[in-house]
């Protein structure tokens, strides 16, 4: 078995306010996993998520990429390894065109322009999207943006990818799209959702969060069937597991 | 106009800049400086200069047909605003009341002739500034601007608001809609509901800066934000200048309209 | 109110322009010294959010006509007077592109009068002065109210100069002025209201993201204070001779034009009404006819109204629908062109 990429151990988090959204969470991660978060909303999911890609600072515990350990320090290093895709992709794409966006990450990693271009065409490329290449990003759909969101993302060519609710705004057409696509990724993924049959359809592994604490960690078929653990977690069996015992009348 | 209405139009005149004509396709810079340029020569003529302002019409009649904008965009828009321009010319024609030629019989005065001439100009550098913007991408504008030395946070900050714009419009659209639907006639659009809509809005798009924020930190950003410059000038761009502002020279000191005129009536009789 | 362009002359215009540019330059230089980098989506944003804020109509209480917000001094009160400068700017370039709201040449003079004096000078040396971090809702009120009025009435002032100044238009300087400051006391006291009502209800909803805002916005020191306010007298001793420059003119512009027009036999109904209002209006400025002034040209004056040249002859006018012709043919070929082009 690889080593692993991503480990917390016990890490806690409180806002300025004094609301403690993370308390006491541990687990490993390794090297080719997808791994779901599922949880109510309040729950602490992109709470997590901001940790993990070196966002927020944890007020108590570790948070490591690698063999590197989140401090303000190492922060720009972590974010250049965890490649973080929010929820709402219109506040990822901020540039004038598709390939500016896309471009922005390897610019700012000091590329020299060939390779920028490089990094472009392959990241376009693998979601699909090379033909929005010159495109202003108002100008596309939200399918397609979802798409070049995660190919801003890919360009940096991170050590891990984590998204919070990639499909939350899509069409179901463009959502299959975007569950193909992450289905033929071999990089590590983190995917906070509610859609559950989002995170059975990609992911092996699932956690389940709740107040701040991951209550279930086990692989993905278990713990999204287990019925009594996901309603004390004010959530659902995934549509696909409803349907197959629905009676014929 | 209404919300809708003025959201649909900026819509439209922003799909008609992507398109992919001759015209589209010259540099942005030589597009704002000919245009400026114009303008310029347009209103440097003296009050009672009428025909001489008719061939000028060239340019924005080019940039229409070269550039494949439907008129009818172009002259709803100008109609529109024109109330303005005629509010404050109509003085000329109440004020000065020299006749200055008669017309088979009826006496036309100097404030008729330098009335029209304010409406004639505010055609031409409206109908300009609107075309300006059809063939040439804000974007492309916003280079024009940036190589044109203008403080590149200035510029940065253009591009960002332009990203933003139909967003906003988007959101703003919604909430007006919401509060229509709320409201049955007017009850909506008093002072305090506005006051709260918008303080809403506002609040939404300071979070929203703060999520971009966090997006632009998340891909590495450390201050700086490099924008491509992706037009050269060609020699279609240099004949383009030289041509167009050639011929502004040459209409505005030369009296061709007079000279076609006199031409004619010569050979009439 | 915009100014449009065809009320303009290419000197004037030009010098707005110059103007615009060399405060747009030093706002960014101001800036960029002590710019949190937060400020840039920051700006960008909300730039879009004032230009669809603008699009969205309210009716002014009592009258019954709908009013908008302007946002020149709900930006700086934001962001600080630089930044709310280049912002504001930005709406208004986006504005003459898109809605040809006054024109090309007329932005710069537009940046001007709704750009600077609400955000580097209404602000700094009125809002910001009086409201302090814990002033109350009725003190910010108040601030912006009077902040606001008095960034209009400048505004209002330049528009009329500027008008003036290009010499396009017979309206007489001190009847606009006569129209223009007046309507723009209610606009501002309304925008000023409109002004405070969001801050003070932002401030309460959420005092966090105010908070935030506070510790990125980019403030004057107070030696630009001290040349913002240089500038101002070098401005007000500026408009005092130009004002005073017209208030001695018109008079005589009026009383010659009167003099022509009962001289001439065949003269239109409409100017007796007309003439005898603006004489009506032109008393009730009495602070006009007491200026001591140097001496007025008349003769400067007479040259530009019976000076027609051969554009009005009737050469000229059959000529100009030739050229309109050949104008239209033109743009008719052009068409032709690219249809024959696209099937090739």
């Amino acid at each position: 078995m690889s080593h692993h990429i991503l480990e917390l151990k016990d890490l806690y988090f409180s806002y300025p306010d004094g609301t403690e959204a993370l308390k006491g969470i541990s687990f490993k991660i390794f090297h080719g996993e997808s791994v779901g978060i599922a949880g109510s909303n309040g729950s602490g999911k992109t709470t997590l998520l901001l940790n993990l890609a070196g966002h927020l600072l944890p007020t108590k515990g570790e948070v490591s990429i690698g063999e590197i350990l989140l401090t303000k320090k190492t922060r720009h290093e972590i974010r250049r390894k965890v490649g973080l895709v929010f929820q709402r992709p219109d506040d990822q794409l901020f540039m004038p065109t598709v390939y500016e966006d896309v471009a922005f990450g390897p610019v700012n990693l000091g590329l020299p322009s060939e390779k920028v271009d490089e990094r472009v065409r392959n990241a376009l490329e693998m979601v699909g999207c090379l033909n929005l290449i010159n495109r202003p990003p108002h100008r596309i759909s939200e399918g397609q943006k979802s798409a070049v969101a995660i190919a801003t993302v890919m360009a940096m060519k991170p050590d891990i990818l984590v998204m919070d609710e990639p499909a939350s705004n899509l069409d179901p057409k463009s959502r299959r799209q975007l569950i193909n696509l992450l289905k033929g990724f071999k990089h590590t993924k983190i995917v906070a959702s509610h859609d559950l049959d989002l995170i059975l359809d990609v992911c092996e592994r699932c956690m389940i969060m709740k107040d701040g604490e991951i209550v279930a960690d086990g692989p993905a078929e278990e713990v999204l069937f287990n019925e009594a653990l996901l309603g004390e977690n004010n959530l659902e069996l995934p549509l696909s597991r409803q349907n197959s015992r629905l009676s014929f009348r | 106009m209404s919300f809708d209405r003025e959201y649909f139009n900026v819509g439209y005149l922003d799909s008609l800049s992507y398109r992919d004509t001759f015209v589209h396709k010259l540099d942005p810079r030589v597009k704002v400086l000919v245009s400026f340029i114009f303008i310029l020569f347009v209103v440097s003529f003296p009050k009672y200069d009428l025909s001489g302002l008719m061939p000028y019409f060239i340019y924005p009649v080019f940039l229409l047909t070269a550039g494949d904008i439907p008129v009818k965009a172009i002259a709803k828009k100008v109609l529109y605003i024109s109330p303005f321009a005629i509010f404050i010319g109509i003085f000329n024609p109440l004020l000065d009341t020299e006749v200055v030629l008669t017309l088979s019989g009826l006496p036309v005065t100097g404030g008729w002739i330098s009335f029209l001439s304010i409406i004639v100009k505010f055609i031409l550098t409206v109908s300009t500034a609107l075309l300006l913007i059809a063939v040439t991408s804000f974007p492309g504008i916003c280079e024009a601007l940036a190589r044109m030395k203008l403080p590149k946070v200035f510029v940065i900050q253009l591009l960002f608001l332009y990203r933003y714009l139909f967003v906003l419009l988007e959101e703003a659209l919604r909430m007006l809609r919401a509060r229509d639907a709320r409201s049955s006639g007017k009850q909506g659009k008093d002072i305090k509901t506005f006051i709260r809509l918008i303080s809403v809005l506002l609040l939404r798009t300071i979070e929203r800066a703060e999520r971009i924020y966090q997006a632009m930190l998340s891909r590495g950003f450390r201050g700086e934000i490099r924008v491509l410059n992706r037009h050269k000038l060609g020699i279609q761009d240099i004949l383009f200048v030289i041509f167009s502002v050639g011929m502004f020279y040459i209409f505005r000191n030369f009296n061709i309209v007079g000279f076609l005129g006199e031409t004619v009536s010569r050979s009439i009789r | 109110m915009h100014m449009a362009d065809a009320l303009l002359s290419p000197a004037v215009g030009g010098t707005f322009w110059a103007g615009t540019l060399a405060a747009i330059a030093y706002a960014a230089k101001k800036l960029r010294e002590k710019m949190d980098e937060r400020l840039i989506p920051l700006m960008g944003v909300l730039g879009a959010f004032i230009f669809a804020g603008q699009m969205i109509n309210f009716t002014i209480p009592g009258t019954g006509s709908s009013g908008h917000l302007g946002g020149g001094m709900l930006l700086a009160i934001l962001l600080g007077p630089y930044a709310a400068f280049l912002v504001m700017s930005s709406v208004l370039i986006i504005q003459a592109l898109f809605f040809a709201d006054g024109g090309l040449l007329a932005l710069g003079a537009n940046i001007w009068n709704l750009g600077i004096y609400p955000c580097l000078i209404g602000y700094p040396l009125i809002y910001r002065l009086m409201v302090k971090k814990n002033s109350s809702p009725k003190m910010i009120a108040f601030a912006s109210i009077l902040a606001v009025v008095v960034s209009l009435q400048l505004g209002a002032f330049s528009v009329v100069s500027q008008t003036k100044l290009s010499g396009i238009t017979e309206l007489p300087f001190s009847t606009f002025m006569m129209l223009m400051l007046p309507i723009h006391l209610p606009i501002g006291i309304v925008e000023g209201i409109v002004t405070a009502g969001i801050v003070n209800y932002v401030r309460s909803l959420r005092p966090d993201l105010v908070e935030n805002i506070e510790s990125v916005k980019v403030l004057p020191s107070g030696g630009s204070l001290k040349k913002i306010i240089v500038v101002i007298a070098l401005f007000a001793v500026l408009a005092g001779g130009v004002f005073s420059w017209f208030a001695s003119t018109y008079p005589d512009g009026l009383e010659w034009s009167i003099e022509k027009i009962y001289g001439k036999p065949e003269l239109p109904e409409k100017a007796h009404p007309v003439t005898e209002m603006l004489s009506e209006i032109q008393k009730k400025t009495a602070i006009l006819p007491d200026y001591s002034l140097p001496a007025v040209k008349e003769e400067e004056k007479k040259p530009s109204w019976p000076s027609v040249d051969t554009g009005t002859s009737l050469s000229g006018l059959s000529g100009g629908i030739m050229v309109l012709g050949s104008v239209f043919i033109f743009g008719i070929g052009v068409k032709l062109v690219r249809r024959l082009r696209k099937r090739t």
